[in-house]
């Protein structure tokens, strides 16, 4: 064990480790290859989550993914492209007007047309399932507490957010039974009619009391000035915009500008000097989340995974992909697999999340 | 360490103030008690103390108001958070963090005290409060006392000399009080905290209070003093108290314990008199549930329920928060299906109906008598629900009228008080007539005189010969009113009973005069005063 004691992984360290899976996955549309990813990340996923309400977000989303994986193929299926090959079957064809180049609907269905559907489907699926990991394995409230004082109220905001989800759909059970307690309609059109003002007014009352009760907490008492705040603030968020604009062209594989770069270190640059500078406040941290060398190894882990996929994909790019002509079992490099195993580190080194009992009150009282 | 000094407030819009030239001062290390009617001002009273009103509320404040030194004027709320913490109403809604460790620590991250003295505090707190084994939970797993607990050490941890509460103890069962209460009192005592706190329930904390704070009906009318003083007269008084000025003892004790050293006199003085009657009015059964059972994932709220409800009688349904008492209601008025056993209402299954068939056969009062409530005005809503039921016009209004007689036409029901506020919402519920009748902790935020006048309803209904079911914590709404007591634990039924004997034998449950007079049976101030005035004790005198 590398860690004294049970304090849970940084929850960075798991969102980049399940981030550089997302990142392998996006890059191999060989079902095999991603079928491996995918039985990795729910293998970590179920040995290490603990039990805490955001810890069932893997399964909502897998759940997405299998939706996903069923639309994509239907879809290719009714409207798609007609991919020549082995027929399958055939639906009656709409002839459609010149203007609607590229849609068709019916038409011959060939077993090339599936299953290149289901692999760019099951592609979504996968990339899906590592960001609902990266929520089970680490709570999104620990995550937004990792952020830099600069950011400090947007993440703020965010956590509100988070947390009045679950009370509006509490609250919208708490209206529909009002209304039937009233003898009016709970289905329908009309049953929804009469529900978004007391929801609506319900969330503002709750409002207005977190505030009361952010204010006398001491939240928004500090001594730097308000137009220093503002500008690191806007720094700071111009430049991670800029950092994202940029990493999206360096990793857009088409498009190899010294652009991308030029504008990732810029936006870097801005986001270190606002975090900087912005790091002078006068708020303190209780028990900060701290990045040992366990969180190293499950960041290694991660990207190891990305380096075995994009070493095949520069000695063998067929091998990343499902061969459609002729159809024939997908292969399976030696070096992707190995990358793709190493990403089990995670469930060896970091501890299970702290158990949490499962709800109690609230739903019965 | 607080003082008002000649404080007026009026808030926006308002043309009468709700405080009006009021003038208070209270001495360090002291618990100090706010009692009053609901819409006395206690809130405002509360919110001024670290300068939510009028900075965060809006609204004129003339007079000072100082706080260890500080005027609110100059000092915001966010200045204040280092001299008083303040706990609201809802502790609910005024979680910033997910776990029990964050939401302590929110305060301090604010105030930036630093790491080491931080965690020191934190400890502190969890042991101070009792939370140590739920440090890394997420208070949404928590149940409604650990929530209150947790809400009171998130405001205590940034050391404050002054701690503010609004009703702590409202929405918890007799047990989870007792802790929150007994965690009050050792910050009064080992820490030295000066404490102001409003309550409505007043048989608990008035033990533990220094001074009492009382606000009169009118906006300028406030006296304090200690308890003894102001309890000789005031209007709202615990049971014990109202049971020493019936029996004429003086000084007015305050605690069962000091009555009971009284009461050996009093059980002898009623001995002679006869004991009181009950007066059954049970009639025939109109619902039962049969081998009842439902979960919530893993949790089992109701475990094979088996009950008979019966026309004319009034039923008690108690237990710790999270017993099942809502679930049992929630199966009768059909808002859930059984998964397993059966639920009838007059032999038809109520989950199986339509609304508005429903509404005819079995009515709830839930616990949040607002959420029925969604017109503008009183007399549109009882338009509404003369519509929904499909009665003539003016029924809705006029069984108002039976109920309260003073809420005007023209009210928006959120500015109602409680006690009308509840009052409304049992007009639309009763509109229709159904037979069966629930109430889900229809007690919460009523203070004595709307708690007396509910016990009176629920009596005349039953008479009437309504099915009248009560989900409560409140022991004594149960000793004036309750029949039949059924108590629930984990889902089980533990208890079923006459209300006698259950309220008379429980430790838990017995209510305050109870407790004084045991072994004789007596369960409320009413039966005693009536029985030493020479009357023969009718259980229910309906007035």
């Amino acid at each position: 064990m590398l860690r004294d004691r049970l304090q849970p992984l940084h929850p960075i360290a798991w969102w980049c480790w399940a981030g550089a899976l997302a990142v392998a996955a996006s890059r191999t549309t060989n079902p095999i290859l991603l079928g491996l990813i995918l039985a990795v990340v729910a293998w970590v996923v179920t040995t290490r989550r603990g039990n805490s309400p955001w810890a069932r977000s893997f399964n909502a989303l897998m759940r997405v993914g299998l939706l996903v994986i069923v639309i994509r193929v239907v879809i290719q299926v009714l409207f798609g492209d007609r991919v020549p090959g082995d027929m399958l079957f055939s639906f009656p064809s709409v002839p459609l007007p010149s203007w609607a180049a590229g849609v068709t609907i019916g038409g011959p269905v060939t077993a090339q047309a599936a299953i290149g559907a289901f692999c760019q489907g099951l592609q979504i699926a996968v990339i899906l399932a590592c960001f609902g990991a990266a929520n089970s394995l680490a709570s999104s409230f620990r995550l937004l507490r990792c952020v830099p004082a600069g950011l400090y109220e947007v993440a703020v905001a965010v956590t509100v957010s988070i947390s009045f989800t679950p009370q509006v759909v509490l609250s919208v059970a708490r209206v529909r039974d009002a209304r039937r307690l009233r003898g009016r309609a709970t289905s329908g059109l009309r049953g929804w009619r009469g529900l978004a003002v007391p929801v609506l007014e319900g969330a503002l009352e709750r409002s207005v009391a977190l505030a009361a009760s952010m204010d006398a907490r001491g939240f928004g008492r500090r001594s730097t000035s308000q137009r220093r705040r503002r500008v690191t603030g806007a720094a700071t968020l111009g430049g991670l915009i800029g950092l994202g604009i940029g990493l999206f062209e360096l990793l857009d594989a088409g498009s190899a500008s010294g652009i991308g770069l030029a504008v990732a270190l810029v936006g870097g640059a801005l986001v270190v000097g606002g975090l900087v500078v912005a790091a002078h406040g006068t708020r303190s941290r209780y028990r900060p989340d701290r990045w040992l060398v366990a969180e190293w190894l499950v960041v290694a882990a991660g990207l190891a995974t990305v380096a075995g996929i994009v070493a095949v994909g520069n000695s063998d790019p067929n091998a990343l992909t499902q061969s459609l002509y002729p159809l024939a079992l997908p292969q399976v490099p030696a070096l992707a697999l190995a990358g793709i195993l190493v990403a089990t580190v995670p469930s060896a080194i970091s501890p299970v999340q702290a158990p949490v009992r499962p709800r109690l009150k609230g739903a019965v009282a | 360490m607080i003082c008002f000094d000649r404080v007026t407030v009026t808030y926006p819009g308002a043309t009468v103030p709700v405080l009006d030239n009021v003038s208070l001062a209270i001495e360090e290390g002291n618990l100090a008690l706010v009692i009053g009617a609901t819409g006395a001002g206690k809130s405002t009273l509360l919110r001024c103390v670290n300068g939510l009103v009028p900075h965060f509320s809006g609204g004129r404040l003339n007079g000072t108001v100082t706080v260890d030194g500080r005027n609110t004027e100059q000092y915001r709320p966010r200045d204040l958070a280092d001299a008083v913490g303040y706990v609201g109403q809802d502790p609910d809604a005024t979680f910033v963090a997910d776990t029990v460790e964050d939401e302590l620590a929110y305060a301090m991250e604010n105030l930036g005290v630093d790491p080491e003295t931080m965690r020191r505090r934190v400890e502190d707190v969890l042991d101070t409060l009792n939370l140590h084994a739920l440090r890394q939970r997420a208070i949404t797993t928590l149940s409604g006392g650990q929530r209150q607990r947790v809400a009171i050490g998130a405001a205590f941890t940034a050391a404050p000399k002054v701690l503010v509460l609004d009703e702590p103890t409202s929405s918890l069962d007799p047990v989870s009080a007792e802790e929150v209460l007994a965690s009050l009192a050792r910050l009064v005592h080992d820490q030295g905290t000066t404490i102001l706190v409003a309550e409505h329930r007043l048989e608990r904390i008035v033990q533990f209070a220094d001074i009492v704070v009382e606000l009169g009906s009118s906006p300028g009318s406030l006296r304090s003093g200690t308890p003894a003083t102001v309890f000789a007269t005031a209007e709202l008084a615990p049971p014990v108290v109202r049971l020493a000025r019936a029996a004429g003892w003086s000084p007015v004790p305050l605690s069962v314990r000091d009555a009971r050293r009284a009461a050996p006199e009093l059980r002898g003085r009623l001995e002679a008199s006869p004991r009181p009657l009950v007066q059954s009015t049970r009639g025939e059964r109109v619902a039962s549930l049969k081998g009842v059972t439902a979960s919530y994932g893993p949790i089992t709220a109701l475990a094979e329920v088996t009950l008979d409800f019966h026309e004319g009688e009034v039923m008690a349904v108690m237990g710790r928060n999270g017993a099942g008492k809502s679930t049992l209601l929630h199966h009768l008025v059909g808002l859930r299906r059984a998964q397993r056993g059966s639920v009838e209402v007059l032999g038809r299954m109520p989950s199986a109906l339509t609304a508005s068939e429903a509404i005819r056969l079995v009515g709830l009062v839930p616990q949040d008598p607002g959420s029925l409530l969604c017109a503008e005005t009183v007399a549109a809503e009882c338009r509404d629900a003369d519509r929904d039921g499909h009665l003539a016009g003016g029924t809705t209004r006029a069984v108002l009228e039976s109920l309260v007689a003073d809420i005007s036409d023209d009210a928006h029901p959120k500015d109602l008080s409680e006690g009308q506020r509840l009052a409304l919402a049992l007009a639309v519920v009763l509109a229709p007539e159904p037979p069966v009748l629930l109430f889900d902790e229809p007690t919460r935020g009523l203070d004595y005189r709307a708690k007396e006048r509910l016990a009176r309803q629920l009596r005349q209904l039953a008479a009437r010969g309504h099915c009248v079911v009560v989900a409560t914590h409140d022991v004594e709404l149960v000793a004036e009113a309750a029949d039949r007591v059924v108590v629930l634990a984990d889902g089980e039924v533990i208890t079923d009973g006459p209300a006698r004997s259950v309220v008379c034998y429980s430790a838990g449950l017995a209510s305050q005069v109870a407790r004084i007079l045991a072994p004789a049976e007596w369960l409320t101030v009413e039966e005693v005063a009536a029985a030493l005035a020479g009357q023969s004790p009718h259980r229910w005198s309906i007035r």
